[in-house]
Order: structure tokens, then C-alpha cells, then sequence
């Protein structure tokens, strides 16, 4: 099963004529992710590596057999457009990879999203990767590279931090603990996708057995997934690591959704949410992956 | 500075129609003086400083008259506000008032939209407020296109108890803040007190607006010149490394000054993160084992290694660290090496006299070790590289033994090459210079460059020396992607006849200003 992508997911990637569109659509087929069209206004007719190129998202649509999820790499303020074009069209999952995305812009596109019935991932994401099955977005680089650090199992990982999605994965696979899915929902501060919505697509996921978060200071996701575990929402164990402890008090660290403001989102409030909820938490990030395997046993 | 002064706030706001005090902005108590004296005498003197509790510190002053107001703009100019300097001072009339209010926009994570707070409370922090008098606050979140409805606006403040002319007349600000907010892309704008005046006017006293760092580049009217939140006014090496940041969208670079005053032995040490993630924990690492950090430092999202060069070079401009730390996530996306590379042309040209860990986990890591320890053996001082195999608590742990071990190499002048050479092939690179003296290349056996070439732009001529295989413009257009190959491959491998001159504005001044060759 795996959640968001696997191996029959139809995939658009829109700007797959740029530089990191191209080499990222590669990367991505080489994952084994079916990638069926781009679209690149303007550059319709072209095709990139044997993938047809569409003026719009639509014509793509009617040109192919179904577009079940579209991966957006244009820079940051072309990103409104385009995402606002794939959810008009009614694309199920847009992922918008981008980083530096003005967060008015965001907000439309959440409007938008929520009207059309649409999810969509991120900005600033590295992207979603259903281990053997395809990815949305770069997680793991090259192919290769995350055909060895992956391996197949039953723990989602869910991160709010996109450099620590794959090293979460990495060590959990190193200990022995196989995934299904990976999932960096964005490091900025309003996103599509939040912990809590993932967390509660692994909730519905026979496959995943148990969930690992990568949580972080600032915002209300982790203190969310608690409320869902309160309320009997999610039944799953949930393994986390929060990130952040030592930061400063209103000073950002670079991650837009990375800081504290006033008394929300405090590295103490959330593991103390998390904690009275029945999650484990750990305090050292070396100590995760056997705090999963013990959780995958009990 | 993704933060507008309370100046600039207010002529913001004002320029929307939301009445503010007459007010001039000072930067000596002369000036504040004659700034009084044209405003009539009784006026209050505040520091535009980024700190809470301004009054409590002495940073706002109420006087009578001219002569006292410029005794209190030089004790505010004296004065240290959180650890930085106050540089500028508002001089305001002074307004009799009938009521306090509050009213903000802020931006919801949960529901994703602008929320609109007001409380008919003002003066003191909202939080404070909403604790103690939950019945005087209200919010109501807006649709960020349609924006704020008139009448919504007037229910919400007879929500918390406010009528008749005042509530039609906030109503009208509401009306106009939240097209600030909008205009300005604001991540939080508020109005703190909001006050009616005794001739029954609403007006803004204080003001703080945030801005969306991402958003910046399309409000050059704001005159924002570093679009970063860092909690202070930006410093001088902040200015610098913004400077390197600003225009180059490859990759990010972050750069933030936690501490200015410092010295050799204090267990400070220069911080290098790759990601947010991996940073946080990497500094809580180093505080673990007893370290604190001179600076909060980011190059990630797949910089090029001229990035991450200018990065190093400006850690290393903070005289007094005794370490370099660098850190990322441990299992990078990126290929790792470019990293190294950025790092070992800076460590070389430094030269770095302190010890060095740095954890390069992720794609190509091998290779990124093999350069990043292998290139850097002359420097004398411990320079140690580990992959994602290794724990950051294990990096951190090696930094203190090395720290505690090492006695420092003598001073030594900066080696950097700026000299004229013999026979230079010189091409433009995106944001810099490549130059390969033939006059040494003849005589190098290795031609390490041309195969180090990452995006393998460079070919042997028929006299086999090494030349663009690409014109002039593309290599300057970007086909040269900055790796630092032909330069730290050809330094190692070669005869040293390659050379990538990356200039940094203004660092050199900054470290003469600070005793640094
Ligand atoms: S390695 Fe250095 S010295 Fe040798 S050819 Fe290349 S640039 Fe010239
Ligand atoms: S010329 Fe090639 S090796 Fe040298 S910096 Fe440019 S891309 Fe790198």
C-alpha cells in the first residue's frame, strides 16, 4: 500500500524543461516513478528524456490516461501559478518542492486547494518516497543511493525537517527497521500536508504498522497529532524526536516554521503533549531507532 | 531585517489612513532636541530597538521640553538594548488618551489563513492579555483573497464590548490594517495600544510589523537591505554575508551572529550547518559537550561549493572562536564533496589555526572525506571529516578533545593568491574569476583539472593546457557551476596553476576593522 505515491501513480512534473525539473524527473523515473508528462508553458510539443511536453496542465491531462499526482520545480514566485493550474485541473496531490515560496502565496493556494477538494505537499519539501515503489520530489538523491539506505518494512516516517526525513530513515533501516513511506511535509511554517494529516494517512495505511516523527519548536503539528491520539484518531504507535531544544527564544533558524513565538509551539510544550498522549518520545535522536523496534514489537 | 522599524511601521500605516503621532526619527540628542522643539516641547523619546519591555529598560522617556529630551535620547543612545547598540530614536507629541486597545494580524499554521486579533485591552503583551481577560479578545480569521468585510469588523468589536462611534471608527482601521497586512505580505502586523484620543481619534502609539522574508524582493519600496528576522539589527558581517546571499538562488545561506564579544578559550567555536534540522541538532551537540556557538550558520538546498567557500571565509572572520564545527543532516540528498571543497579552499587561504570537525553524511561522502582531510594535511591543525555512519555527538566529542589537546600554529598571513601571473587563461564564472597560469600548467604532469571538472566544461588545447570546452559566456552563464575542482584538485594533484578568485565585498575591510589580516 504505502501512502501518497507507488508504483501506479501517474506523474506530472511541471517545469521538467528547467534545469532541476529535468534532472530531477530523471532521478525520479530511475526510482522506478512513472512519469507520464510535463508542462512547461510555452514548450509543448518538446519532449525531455522521451517524456512529452504539454502547454498546460489540462492538456496534459486529456493527452494522457490520468494524472494522479504533479511535481512543481519552477523558482519560488512562478509557484503560485503553477500550483493553483494543477489544482484548477483537479490533480489529487500537488507537490511543490520549492523553497523561498511567499507565504501569502501559500495561503491562496491552500484556499484554492481546499475548494477543489485537493491536497497538496509542502512548499519546501524534498517530497514524498514509498520505498521500492516511486518518488515524488528529490528524498534520497540518487536512485541508487536510496535503493541502500531504504529498505521495505512497516514504519512511516514523517519529518518536518527535510535533510532529517532521509537520516531518519537511513538509521531506522540501519538498525533493521524496514519503512513504507517517507514523507518531508515542508519546512516552512504554513504547508498542505502537516504532521497530523500524514500521520493520519498512515493511520489508514494496512501496511504501516507504526509511525517515526521528526517533529520541531514552533507552530501546533506535533501538539495536533497528540489531540488525535487523545481523541482515539490514531491508534498507531508513534515514535518521535523533536528537534530544537536548545534554540532561542524567537530566533529563526533559517527554517521558516522553526521558531517560537511567545508561548506557542516550545520544544518542553510538545513533548509534553506528545508524551501525555502515549507517544514515545526521545530525548537523543541516537535512541529513535530502538524506540521504534520496540514499539514495532509491543 | 524582515522586520520594519517602529518608524517605518508607522509611516506605513499612516500612508494606509491609520492616524499615527507626529514623530522624527534622531540619531544624536542635538537632533532629538530640535525634534521636540518643532513638535512643542512635551514629547516622548523612544529607542528603535528590537526589544520587548522598551519602558522597563529606560528606552522610552516622557519629557517637557527640548532640553530634557536631548538628556534622554543620549542616555537611550548609551544604552545596550539586548546585547546591541541603539543607533536610532523616535521623537513623538504626546497624545492624551480616552482609550487602550489592541488589534493584530497574524498568521494561523492550523487554519492557514490570516487571523484578525483584537482585544478591547491594550497596552501590555496580548498573551498576558488573553490570559487574564479572556472576555476582551476576539479573533476572526480572514479569506485571504476577499479580506475583511466592513460589518464583520464591527461585530467583532461589539464581541468584546466596544460601541457606538468608537466601534464604527475601528471597524474602519480594521478595514485598513488588514490591507496593510496584505499589501505589505505581512507575517504578523500589530497595533499596540490602539487608542482613542481625547479629541476622539484613533491612532496607532506603537506598531510592530514582520515581513515575509520570501516576499521581501517584491517590496523594494521598503528599503529592507537584509531580508532576514535575526532578532537584532543586522551587524556588520551579517550585511556581508547577506550580500552573498541576496542575488545567488543556488542553494541557501543562512548567517546569523549569536555573540560579538568573545575570546580564544571561552569555548566558542564558529558553526557550520547544512539544513535546519541537522543544524538544531548539531548545536545542541555542541552544548552538550560544553560548547557555545559564536554563530548560527546554514549553506544547504544544494549550494554550489563557491557558497559554501564565502560562507566558511566569513566564519572564519570572527577572531576569538576555537573550533569549526559543521554539521548537516548526516544522510544529505546532495553530493557532498562540492561542500568540502568550499571548505578546503577557505581552511587553505585562511589559513584555519583552530580544529576542525565536520560531518559531510550523504551521497559522495567518501570522496567529500578523502579531499576534505586528505587536501588539508599542511595546515597544521587537526582537520577531521566524518559520514553518516558517525553521530553528531561523536563529532562533537572529537571537537572538545581536539580543542583541548591542540596548541594553536603561530599566526600566519592569509594565503591567498592575488598576484599577477605569467601566462593566465582567464574566464568569468557566474560570480567570479577562473584563472589557469600556462606558465605553470606546461610544466604539470597530473592535468588534474580538466578530469576534476565536475560539469566537465574544460579540454586539453593542442599544447596541452587546459581551456573552456564551452565559450566564454556559457561558463559565465553557469555551465561553470562554481565546484572549485580546478582549483583544489590542481592544488593537491597538479603544479597549483589553477585559481578561482571568489570575491566577498566588504569582508576584507570588515577584518582589518576587527585586527584580522
Ligand atoms: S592541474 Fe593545475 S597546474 Fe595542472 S594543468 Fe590544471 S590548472 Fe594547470
Ligand atoms: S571550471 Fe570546472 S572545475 Fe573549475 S570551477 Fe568551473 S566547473 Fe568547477
Amino acid at each position: 500500500m504505502a501512502i501518497l505515491v507507488n508504483e501506479s501513480t501517474r506523474v506530472l512534473v511541471q517545469g521538467i524543461t528547467g534545469r532541476e525539473g529535468r534532472a530531477r524527473a530523471k532521478l525520479m523515473r530511475e526510482y522506478g516513478t512513472k512519469v507520464v508528462a510535463g508542462c512547461t508553458p510555452g514548450r509543448g510539443g518538446e519532449s525531455v528524456d522521451g517524456t512529452p511536453v504539454y502547454d498546460t496542465v489540462v492538456e496534459a491531462l486529456e493527452a494522457t490516461d490520468g494524472i494522479d499526482a504533479s511535481v512543481i520545480f519552477v523558482p519560488a514566485p512562478l509557484v503560485k501559478d503553477a500550483a493553483l493550474e494543477s489544482i484548477a485541473a483537479g490533480i489529487p496531490l500537488t507537490v511543490l518542492v520549492g523553497d523561498r515560496v511567499p507565504v501569502w502565496d501559500v495561503m491562496e493556494i491552500a484556499r484554492a486547494a481546499e475548494r477543489r477538494g485537493v491536497d497538496f505537499l509542502g512548499p519546501n519539501t524534498l517530497g514524498v518516497l514509498s520505498v521500492g515503489k516511486g518518488v515524488l520530489g528529490m528524498i534520497g538523491g540518487r536512485a541508487e543511493s536510496a535503493r541502500s539506505w531504504f529498505t521495505p518494512g512497516g514504519v512511516g516516517v514523517a519529518s518536518r525537517s527535510g535533510g532529517m526525513t532521509s537520516s531518519t530513515g537511513y538509521y531506522l533501516c540501519r538498525a533493521g527497521v524496514g519503512l513504507t513511506t517517507l514523507v518531508h511535509v515542508g519546512g516552512d511554517g504554513i504547508i498542505g500536508l502537516p504532521l497530523p494529516a500524514v500521520v493520519r494517512l498512515f493511520e489508514s495505511d494496512a501496511e504501516t504498522k507504526c509511525v517515526a516523527l521528526f517533529g520541531e519548536i514552533g507552530g501546533s503539528q506535533e501538539e495536533r497529532v497528540a489531540e488525535m491520539m487523545e481523541s482515539g484518531e490514531v491508534t498507531k504507535p508513534v515514535v518521535a524526536f523533536i528537534g530544537g531544544r536548545a534554540a532561542t527564544k524567537g530566533v529563526r533558524f533559517s527554517h521558516a516554521g522553526a521558531i517560537v513565538e511567545g508561548g506557542r509551539g516550545t520544544h518542553a510544550g510538545k513533548v509534553a503533549a506528545l508524551r501525555e498522549a502515549g507517544a514515545t518520545v526521545v530525548d537523543a535522536f541516537d535512541a529513535l531507532p530502538a524506540a521504534v523496534a520496540k514499539a514495532l514489537e509491543g | 531585517m524582515a522586520r520594519l522599524s517602529e518608524f517605518t511601521g508607522k509611516r506605513v500605516l499612516s500612508d494606509a489612513g491609520i492616524a499615527v503621532p507626529r514623530g522624527t526619527l534622531a540619531t544624536s540628542p542635538a537632533e532629538a532636541a530640535t525634534a521636540a522643539e518643532s513638535l512643542g516641547g512635551a514629547v516622548v523619546v523612544k529607542a528603535q530597538a528590537w526589544t520587548t519591555s522598551r519602558a522597563a529598560q529606560g528606552l522610552i522617556r516622557f519629557v517637557e521640553s527640548a532640553a530634557p529630551a536631548g538628556e534622554a535620547a543620549a542616555a537611550i543612545l548609551a544604552t545596550n538594548a539586548g546585547g546591541f547598540p541603539v543607533n536610532e530614536i523616535l521623537v513623538e507629541e504626546r497624545v492624551a488618551i480616552a482609550s487602550e486597545r489592541y488589534a493584530g494580524i497574524i498568521l494561523d499554521d492550523r487554519r492557514r489563513c490570516p487571523v484578525l486579533l483584537i482585544s478591547a485591552r491594550g497596552g501590555s503583551g496580548i498573551e498576558e492579555i488573553a490570559r487574564e481577560h479572556p472576555e476582551a479578545v476576539a479573533e476572526l480569521p480572514l479569506d485571504v483573497v476577499e479580506g475583511l468585510p466592513l460589518h464583520a469588523a464591527r461585530e467583532l468589536w461589539r464581541r468584546v464590548g466596544v460601541h457606538g462611534e468608537e466601534q464604527r471608527k475601528l471597524a474602519e482601521s480594521m478595514v485598513r490594517l488588514v490591507a496593510v497586512a496584505r499589501r505589505l505580505e505581512a507575517r504578523s502586523a500589530e497595533i499596540n495600544p490602539l487608542v482613542l484620543t481625547a479629541d476622539g481619534r484613533v491612532m496607532a502609539l506603537d506598531c510592530r510589523i514582520t515581513l515575509d522574508d520570501a516576499a521581501v524582493f517584491r517590496h523594494p519600496d521598503l528599503g529592507i537591505d537584509v531580508a532576514r528576522e535575526l532578532g537584532h539589527p543586522p551587524t556588520p558581517l551579517e550585511r556581508i554575508a547577506w550580500d552573498v546571499e541576496k542575488d545567488d538562488y543556488r542553494g541557501t545561506f543562512y548567517f546569523l551572529q549569536m555573540c560579538e564579544r568573545f575570546g580564544r578559550g571561552q569555548r566558542v567555536v564558529a558553526f557550520h550547518g547544512a539544513g535546519g534540522g541537522g543544524s538544531m541538532m548539531g548545536m545542541d551537540a555542541l552544548q552538550r559537550h560544553g560548547f557555545s556557538v559564536a554563530n548560527f550558520c546554514d549553506t544547504s538546498g544544494n549550494p554550489p561549493a563557491s557558497k559554501v567557500y564565502r560562507a566558511a571565509r566569513i566564519l572564519l572572520s570572527q577572531p576569538g572562536v576555537d573550533g569549526y564545527f559543521g554539521t548537516g543532516s548526516g544522510v544529505a540528498s546532495q553530493e557532498q564533496f562540492h561542500s568540502a571543497r568550499g571548505l578546503v579552499k577557505a581552511f587553505l587561504e585562511e589559513p584555519l589555526a583552530v580544529p576542525a570537525v565536520v560531518r559531510l553524511g550523504g551521497n559522495g561522502e567518501e570522496k567529500a572525506i578523502e579531499i576534505l582531510t586528505g587536501y588539508t594535511k599542511s595546515l597544521g591543525v587537526p582537520v577531521e571529516c566524518y559520514g553518516k555512519d558517525t553521530p553528531v555527538d561523536v563529532c562533537a566529542q572529537r571537537l572538545e578533545e581536539l580543542v583541548g589537546s591542540s596548541t594553536p600554529p603561530p599566526p600566519q598571513a592569509p594565503r591567498r593568491r592575488d598576484k599577477p601571473v605569467e601566462r593566465p587563461y582567464t574566464f568569468k564564472t557566474p560570480t567570479g574569476e577562473v584563472t589557469y597560469d600556462h606558465a605553470v600548467c606546461t610544466r604539470c604532469e597530473s592535468k588534474a583539472c580538466v578530469a576534476a571538472c565536475v560539469p566537465q566544461i574544460l579540454k586539453l588545447d593542442d599544447g596541452g593546457l587546459p581551456v573552456l570546452n564551452v565559450t566564454l559566456e556559457e561558463a559565465a552563464r553557469g555551465r561553470c557551476t562554481e565546484c572549485l575542482a580546478c582549483e583544489v584538485d590542481c592544488r593537491a594533484l597538479g603544479a597549483g596553476g589553477g585559481h578561482v578568485r571568489l570575491p566577498v565585498p566588504g569582508l576584507d575591510e570588515y577584518r582589518a576593522s576587527r585586527g584580522m589580516q
